[in-house]
């Protein structure tokens, strides 16, 4: 009998894991892919549009038109998964019983979680671009923005993308300039962090890069409240910065269903997911894959790719009885935009924090360096995304596990 | 690392304050550590998140964040700042004598 594989998400993890059990299997796996909506943003291009840099319609395409012939698409919300029983209820009471669940539902934004944040003034003067109507509506907010404070906020980890804030930063350098305001716009990068990124090496290149752009940086600051009205962001031992623009990345957590679902999550709503097989800690059935999962490496959409090949090998190998592989290392990647068509690459896993050096060897191209290159490796990137990366084809010369060679290692 | 005695125990602690290892840890230093830390008096709220670090270090390896303080503790997070001002997280797992939370990126 064909194996019943169900996937939980149509985005980055869920489409290219379909794919790549699709081409492995054949009609040998029953595979339903389960989303509710049609509508897969390109999450990088978010970035882009609150300054005009990307067109919102431009970076959505159709979830079902990413999957490959034989893949069954079933536009539904999850009401619970039943993790003893082995069965997926779609809302509606529609049942999907499965032999093998991959997770793949990423992270939700919970921006009510915060005081104040979705209170008056979101979307006014208090804005988020992590979704495509909150970056849609900031680009408007920045064309009318004639100077004044702007206070970019982290709120917490986990986020997706935790560069983002900072590319946002040096973009909007970048974009008042080209305005000629610069000098009349006020930048301030507010992190829960005690540097401007989480590992020492890049912490200081980017910290670095921030003062070199006239971005202000306030450390440890936990948010407690974001006062619209009042223009403040108000820390829990009571620090204050004050805006006249704030734009916040909310607090991320898995989503709703994992929390209805007894078992399945942690209290995040995350799926508690060892972080060198990608096999659930609740059930060995239920394996899970990029934001969706706990494991400590980066929410972006390089790790859920990583993740994709070791995944596909732990699935064959589960479903065949065989012992897993463990060797996903936590390999991330990331462009970053640093403004004026220029950007920094950074390389990474769950041992080796981003230090300078090449990639992926001695003779590539720079790391925690910008350069133009690396610009239009972020701009051709979109091309692969959907046309190599989602149909589930390796990206030549970027393998699952993380370069060495070519890192310079230790202090700089 | 330094070897230092804090109410007559030999502890191991790294350049930031940490223990490293948890099973040095007792009430006694867990006391004086928390006035190095500027809190003269350790409440019965203070021991309840103390305790609860310790308990998911040992059973997940790696202390709670604030956020999951907030949810899981019993506590606030409100009154988490209250009760370790200078942030919870760091400062209740020292005074509880297990590594620096695990933050992710």
């Amino acid at each position: 009998m064909a194996h019943r594989i169900v996937i939980l998400g149509g985005g980055t993890g869920g489409t290219l894991m379909a794919n790549r059990l699709r081409k492995h299997y054949g009609s040998d796996a029953e595979i339903t892919v389960v989303d509710q909506d049609d509508r897969h943003v390109y999450q990088p291009g978010l970035l882009f549009v609150p300054f005009g840099l990307a067109d919102p319609e431009h970076i959505v395409r159709g979830r079902e038109r990413q999957l490959h012939k034989g893949i069954a698409f079933r536009l539904a919300a999850v009401d619970r998964v039943d993790i003893d029983e082995r069965i997926v209820t779609l809302e509606g009471n529609e049942t999907l019983p499965y032999d093998l669940l991959v997770v793949a539902t990423g992270a939700r934004l919970l921006p009510e979680e915060t005081e104040g944040l979705t209170g008056p003034g979101w979307n006014e003067k208090v804005f988020t671009f992590y979704d495509l109507d909150g970056a849609t509506a900031l680009h408007q907010a920045l064309e009318d923005f004639d100077g004044g404070r702007i206070a970019l906020n982290v709120i917490d980890m986990p986020i997706k993308c935790p560069v983002a804030p900072l590319e946002f930063s040096f973009l909007a350098d970048w974009y008042f300039q080209d305005r000629g305001i610069r000098d009349a716009v006020e930048l301030t990068y507010v992190t829960p962090l005690d540097g401007a990124f989480t590992k020492p090496t890049a912490s200081a290149a980017l910290g670095g890069m921030l003062e070199e752009k006239g971005v202000s940086l306030v450390t440890e600051f936990n948010t407690g409240e974001v006062d619209g009205p009042g223009g403040r962001i108000v820390s829990y031992d009571e620090r204050e910065v004050p805006f006249d623009l704030a734009v916040v990345i909310p607090l991320h957590g898995g989503a709703e269903y994992v929390e209805r679902s007894p078992g399945l999550g942690d209290e995040l709503g995350f799926v508690p997911t060892d972080e060198r097989t990608l096999q659930s800690k609740v059930r060995p059935e239920i394996f899970a894959i990029g934001d969706a999962t706990n494991v400590p490496a980066s929410k972006a959409g390089s790790v859920t790719h990583f993740e994709g090949e070791v995944l596909l090998e732990n699935i064959i190998r589960f479903l065949d009885g065989d012992e897993l592989d463990a060797s996903y290392d936590g390999h991330a990647n990331c462009f970053i935009e640093t403004g004026f068509h220029k950007a920094m690459l950074i390389d990474f896993n769950y041992d080796t924090e981003p230090l300078t050096g090449h990639f992926p060897s001695s003779v590539g191209v720079p790391l925690l360096k910008d350069s133009r290159l690396n610009h239009l490796g972020k701009l051709m990137f979109q091309w692969f995304y959907w046309h190599a990366l989602l149909p589930g084809r390796d990206i030549p010369g970027i393998g699952p596990d993380m370069p060495t060679s070519g890192k310079v290692l230790g202090p700089r | 690392m330094a070897t230092v005695t804090i109410a007559g125990h030999t502890i191991d602690r790294n350049d930031e304050g940490f223990f490293e290892d948890p099973d040095q840890w007792n009430q006694e230093v867990a006391t004086e550590v928390a006035k190095e830390e500027g809190i003269e008096e350790l409440t019965p709220k203070h021991w309840q998140v103390i305790e609860f670090m310790r308990k998911e270090y040992f059973e997940k390896g790696t202390g709670p964040t604030v956020r999951m303080l907030g949810k899981t503790s019993g506590v606030t997070v409100k009154e988490l700042y209250q009760l370790f001002p200078k942030g919870p997280a760091k400062v209740a797992a020292k005074v509880a004598g297990i590594p620096k939370p695990r933050g992710c990126i």
